[in-house]
């Protein structure tokens, strides 16, 4: 059990070849810090430099009140879940759970406690003497998790590991793994490129892209207040509704709309309104904004409808009411929710409101 | 991830699809029985010829056996065992091949895992020369091997068995047999073990493994395969080599492994040359058990479940 922080962390493989920029983070002890960003924004080698896989190139990583950098991999007290699961696959499965603390020369008697005890929390034991190759993905996963559950480190290190399993054993294991993370009381920094996953999972999320860490945050101040542009976009199915805007006393003016911005902004500044699609429903308020949309496509999901359309120039989505009769080429009055507005600064993509 | 392979659909019968499929599954066979029976007719003309009579043997070519079935007689086999010093090159014979096996197949195990996977200057430089050496043919070391081994080391024959330590006259075979085996079995197994997920390594250096303690535990035995036919291909050409052994050890009959004894049997004139054949069928024995008892090893999707699910 350890705090970890990231002090000004830079991870270079040539002169211009920078993955890592510039990294800040203080992630609390026992804390769920998932790291998320597209794919190459870097999440996986900031993993990997507090693994010990990876050299740090500048700054420096602490595991509890310890400088990490120069020490071994092994001598970090961290365990790691690879995407892959890594398992050995000419061992079965009580060996490779055992492995680590084989390694660590512990007491039989101790490795063999720990093991089932690994086992009985994740309802592996009856697979216990199985080869990797004779279990499923879900099972392979769980002695992955076993593996690292074993050695009871300080940290535990995920890997995007349920990208291998298909939706249904998504789900289910993104359950097991927080029920985990609280009966373990231990630091978990978990890497996705999954923002559902990073949403449902996270105390607390950590937005990277090309290498620059773009927020830290809970998932609902991430996903209230999203530091800029690129956040606001990655986090949240469907995606927030950009629309080209500019400003003029005390509103702002798109090409098929005017919204009254409930913050003042500089006159004359461009840049982009944001909107979730929740904030467009069919009822609309005296005075407040309406948009008038020309609706291309319906998308009904039984608990939400889902209306992708047109205002003035502009595409845009809006999440209705599933009872609202609606078909594809009407055109509907939708009313807009002025406290889920954004707005993001034309040049540097901050937001600004 | 099993299942995956079979979904491939079954394209109609006479379509082009199915002729190609057809037209190539059939040149593979033919390709296939071809180089067996262009393989296997040489080698079955000398098993009947090792079973017929000297006259015969020289005057008609194997395959009149058909036609006078009755000709058959195992003198040559009969002959070819009684001659005194068989039993001695056939000891020899092992005493040359295993040591000469274990050696360039263990050194080049733990070389080839350094260049697979541990990083030192010049590695990839030092790699391509050893693939380099692959080319050189193995009689141009010998006159520059064989005269540091007299001049600097002196170790001849003679010298070695005046020690009267058993085995050491072998040794300069040994190494010299390791040294032309060891770029290639370096090569094969360099490949092998890059091939093999690095997941693995790295979890391994997680779980507090050292290097050794990989190269045991997880590279030996996720490599058998490559290590079996890697023995079998170096014990071959030990147990079939002549020229390596008459160079490094000579002929005197305590040390000369049965390649050597074999080629004893016949005088430059032809004499006794019907002994060959049964020779040559008799020293086939081992490398055929080796390469059966091993054959169990060629197991595929040794890293299933490994990586991925």
């Amino acid at each position: 059990m350890a705090s970890v922080t990231y002090d000004h962390v830079v991870k270079r493989y040539t002169a211009d070849v920078t993955v890592v920029k510039d990294f800040n983070v203080d992630i609390k002890d026992k804390e769920f810090m998932v790291l998320v960003g597209p794919s190459g924004c870097g999440k996986s080698t900031a993993l990997r430099m507090l693994a010990g896989l990876e050299a740090i190139t500048e700054g420096k990583i602490l595991i509890g009140d310890r400088v990490v950098n120069n020490v071994a991999a092994k001598d970090r007290d961290i365990a790691m879940v690879f995407q892959s699961y890594a398992l050995y696959p000419h061992m079965s499965v009580y060996d490779n759970m055992a492995f680590p603390l084989q390694m660590a020369h512990m007491k039989k008697s101790e490795i063999d406690k720990r093991v089932r005890n690994a086992s009985r929390i994740l309802g592996l034991d009856n697979f216990l003497k199985r080869k990797p190759r004779a279990l499923s993905g879900g099972q392979r996963q769980r002695v992955a998790l076993g593996r690292a559950i074993v050695r009871s480190p300080k940290v535990f290190l995920l890997d995007e590991p349920l990208s291998n399993l298909d939706a249904k054993l998504r789900g289910q294991t993104r359950v097991e793994l927080q029920k985990l993370h609280r009966d373990l009381q231990t630091t978990f920094i978990y890497v996705t490129h999954d923002q559902v996953e990073a949403m449902t999972m996270g105390d607390r999320i950590a937005i990277m892209n090309a290498g620059i860490l773009q927020q830290v945050g809970t998932p609902g101040e991430i996903y209230d207040h999203p530091a800029n542009l690129f956040v606001a976009g990655f986090i949240g199915t469907p995606t927030m509704n950009f629309i080209p805007a500019n400003v003029t006393n005390g509103s702002a003016k798109a090409s098929g709309f005017e919204v009254k911005l409930p913050k003042a902004l500089p006159a004359g500044s461009k840049g982009t309104l944001g909107f979730r699609p929740e904030a467009v429903t069919d009822r609309t308020t005296d005075g407040g904004t309406t948009l008038d949309m020309k609706v291309d496509v319906v998308e009904r999901l039984g608990s939400d409808q889902y209306l992708y359309g047109s205002v003035g120039g502009d595409q845009l989505t809006a999440r209705v009411d599933p009872r609202m009769a609606v078909a594809p080429g009407d055109r509907v009055r939708l009313g807009l929710d002025t406290r889920g507005l954004h707005f993001f600064d034309g040049e540097s993509e901050q937001a600004l409101l | 991830m099993t299942v995956a392979a079979a979904a491939r659909p079954v394209p109609t019968t006479f379509s082009p699809r199915w002729i190609a499929d057809r037209l190539s599954a059939y040149t593979l066979h033919i390709a296939v029985i071809g180089l067996t029976i262009a393989w296997l007719v040489p080698t079955v003309g000398l098993l009947i010829s090792s079973f017929r009579p000297q006259f015969l043997q020289v005057t008609t070519g194997w395959w009149s056996a058909f036609s006078n079935p009755t000709q058959f007689t195992i003198d040559n086999y009969t002959a070819m065992l009684e001659q005194s010093n068989l039993g001695q090159a056939f000891f020899n014979s092992f005493m040359i091949a295993i040591p000469a096996t274990v050696l360039p197949v263990t050194i080049g195990a733990f070389a080839a895992y350094a260049f697979a996977w541990m990083n030192f200057p010049g590695r990839n430089y030092i790699f391509l020369a050893l693939v380099g050496l692959l080319a050189v043919p193995l009689q141009l070391t010998f006159i520059p091997v064989l005269h540091f081994y007299v001049q600097n080391l002196h170790w001849t024959t003679d010298n070695l068995e005046a020690t009267g330590i058993p085995g050491l006259p072998w040794v300069p075979l040994w190494l010299a047999h390791a040294g032309y085996g060891l770029p290639f079995s370096i090569y094969l197994l360099a490949n092998f073990f890059r091939a093999l997920p690095s997941d693995l390594f790295e979890s391994a250096e997680i779980d507090g493994a050292g290097t050794l303690t990989v190269f045991f535990r997880l590279v030996m035995p996720l490599s058998v395969p490559a290590i079996a036919s890697l023995v079998i291909f170096q014990f071959l050409w030990v147990w079939n080599d002549l020229l390596v052994a008459l160079i490094y050890v000579g002929s005197s009959a305590e040390v000369a492994p049965m390649t050597v004894n074999l080629a004893n049997l016949t005088t430059s004139l032809g004499a006794g040359s019907n002994l060959l054949t049964a020779a040559a069928f008799f020293s086939m024995i081992v490398p055929l058990i080796v390469f059966l008892s091993l054959q169990r090893y060629f197991v595929r999707g040794i890293l299933a479940g490994s990586v991925k699910g």
